[in-house]
């Protein structure tokens, strides 16, 4: 027997009020414009971030702005979801562009998963704090520059258990502190979801209009569903949205060269595309061979 | 917690290996025994996956006297997800750690679960917010342990390792790594490659070096992807499937592992005997 009929008057809970409700039980007024300035707020971790977005300045921006306008075109690589490919997005965007004679930075915001050091073939680099700031690693591969949590680790072993505000201030930091010098393009790596870095480094980024976002999808409708919500965040965000790749669109049999879907693909990508306007990069095959040279030796000969 | 019997945290360093789908079939495996009752906690509060896969999308929470009651998927298999409260399905979550603590609190304070045997809780990638709170919350009562699932490839594994580390950091038992996505049968030629190569031994090596159970290897069936989009069980749908079986085994494992680290495990015993 399901429990639910044992039990006395229900009701169903208006989704908007359970989570306004929600906050009102916690005591938190971060939807509200009490939030950072409520009683409940002191102490909290994230009073300070509540009350920037209440229109306080925050003092690190000036710097950022600075560091920023030294670099022409700001692109994140985004996806709600994770495993699609947003790290080789990130990766062989920046090592193609570097290929065209152009100036290329990535900075890799996941802090809890950093991929960029392995695939652009940095780990075992340390970073260097000179007196215009953290110098970024070069990467073997068309001298990108590459700045990662993953470089200021000692065991790559090591878990980052951070929560969101301590997550938030390294970003931040990075933002402020790294001395990338004149780029032609600043590729930023960002982990799945739609929080505390998406907000934080978006927020710092709107001041210095960045290109916009790349977002990167499997096609699977369970990935379609977060791609949705990462759409709905670009626009909430007034983010600029570039286009949508369709990654790991299907797989080539090594021994027969037969093409075949390993997730299932009704043309989703491009239907979501086409639903909000968003242009459509294209797809990418999933190749193993380019998986064992490219991650394992972070080689760019996959170019 | 006090009427949950047995408590499973679904883990990853790495995103998009698998754990929603993991979670989902373990459930699946676990209530097809009718006298179990099962509960699945979806805390991944930005991507909540587990609704559609599922097949639950779009289903109302209700609220009584005794708390928020979850949303059924099968008389003895219940959910409760992020994923029902927001007005559209498209609706971005966009809370910084705080806020998303908070949520996970009232998720396990507020949900009336009910007498449930096995609740298992599906997780977001990462070691952040989301894992010490739970991790926080249940300190007090008694957890089995985490399944950690990977894919083969170094970029995956090094994430794993991270994560294996939080638990032992922690103090959260592991009960073992699963290996998903482990090869890929071509539906033209039958052979079987590796979609994502084990280039430094993959999850079996890992497990070995780290200490700790290794439970098996979960073949890539296109058929599972089918399923999860359609909120239907791989397990039902496709019982013949190399797959199928390999979960099947895992989940004996999992059953084995908590009936025997337990203290209350007389009952759980008896249904094991009755199957």
């Amino acid at each position: 027997m399901r429990h639910a009929c044992a039990r006395g008057p229900m009701e169903i809970a208006k989704k908007s009020d359970v989570l306004i409700g929600y906050a009102a039980a916690v005591g938190c007024p971060a939807e509200s414009c009490e939030a950072g300035k409520a009683g409940v707020c002191q102490g909290c971790p994230g009073r300070e971030l509540c009350l920037q977005q209440q229109g306080g300045v925050d003092e690190d921006q000036k710097y950022i702005n600075v560091r920023m306008k030294a670099i022409k075109k700001k692109i994140l690589v985004l996806s709600g979801k994770g495993g699609v490919g947003k790290s080789t997005v990130a990766a062989c965007l920046g090592m193609a562009l570097a290929k065209l004679n152009t100036k290329v930075g990535i900075l890799d915001l996941d802090i809890c998963g950093p991929s960029i050091p392995k695939l652009l073939a940095v780990e075992g680099q340390a970073v260097v704090n000179s007196q215009y700031g953290w110098t970024p690693l070069r990467s073997p591969h068309s001298e990108v520059k590459v700045m990662s949590v993953g470089c200021l680790l000692g065991e790559s072993d090591s878990p980052v258990v951070w929560r969101g505000p301590r997550k938030s201030s390294l970003i931040k930091q990075f933002l402020k502190d790294t001395f990338w010098g004149r780029l032609d393009y600043l590729i930023f790596d960002t982990p799945p979801g739609t929080s505390d870095e998406h907000l934080t480094v978006v927020k710092m980024l709107l001041n210095v209009k960045p290109e916009g976002a790349i977002l990167v999808t499997t096609p699977q409708d369970v990935a379609l569903a977060t791609i949705r919500k990462e759409i709905s965040f670009c626009r909430k965000m007034s983010l600029n949205i570039i286009g949508i790749v369709g990654n790991m669109a299907s797989y080539v049999c090594p021994c027969c060269k037969e093409e075949s879907p390993i997730f299932t693909d009704d043309g989703g990508v491009q239907s979501l595309c086409n639903e909000y306007s968003i242009p459509f990069l294209g797809t990418v095959p999933l190749d193993p061979v380019t998986s064992i040279k490219h991650f394992l030796t972070g080689s760019g000969d996959v170019l | 917690m006090a009427l949950v019997k047995h408590k499973i945290l679904v883990l990853s360093g790495k995103g998009g290996v698998g754990k929603s789908t993991f979670t989902a079939h373990l459930a699946y495996g676990l209530a097809a025994d009718e006298n179990r009752q099962v509960g699945v906690l979806d805390i991944d509060i930005c991507g909540p996956s587990i609704p559609k896969v599922m097949g639950v999308e779009g289903e109302q929470v209700h609220q009584s006297g005794s708390g928020w009651s979850p949303v059924y998927v099968d008389d003895n298999l219940c959910v409760m997800s992020v994923g029902f409260l927001l007005s559209s399905p498209d609706e971005a979550v966009i809370w910084r750690g705080p806020k998303k603590n908070g949520m996970i609190k009232q998720f396990l304070r507020d949900v009336d679960w009910g007498e449930v045997d096995y609740l298992i809780v599906d997780t977001p990638p990462g070691t952040s917010d989301e894992h010490l709170s739970i991790v926080q919350y249940l300190s007090s009562t008694h957890v089995d342990g985490a399944v950690v699932i990977t894919t083969p490839q170094e970029v995956s594994l090094m994430d794993v390792r991270k994560e294996l580390n939080f638990c032992k950091k922690v103090g959260l038992p592991v009960i073992g790594v699963v290996e998903n996505m482990s090869g890929f049968v071509c539906p033209k030629c039958k052979h079987e490659s590796q979609i994502f190569p084990p280039t430094t031994g993959g999850a079996i090596k890992m497990a070995a070096d780290m200490g700790v159970p290794f439970l098996g290897k979960l073949p890539l069936d296109p058929r599972i992807g089918w399923c999860c989009d359609r909120g239907k069980s791989f397990l039902s749908e496709v019982p013949d499937s190399p797959a199928a079986t390999a979960y099947q085994e895992i989940i004996q494992k999992i059953i084995d592992a908590c009936t025997g680290s337990s203290p209350t495990t007389s009952s759980d015993r008896t249904v094991d005997v009755e199957r």
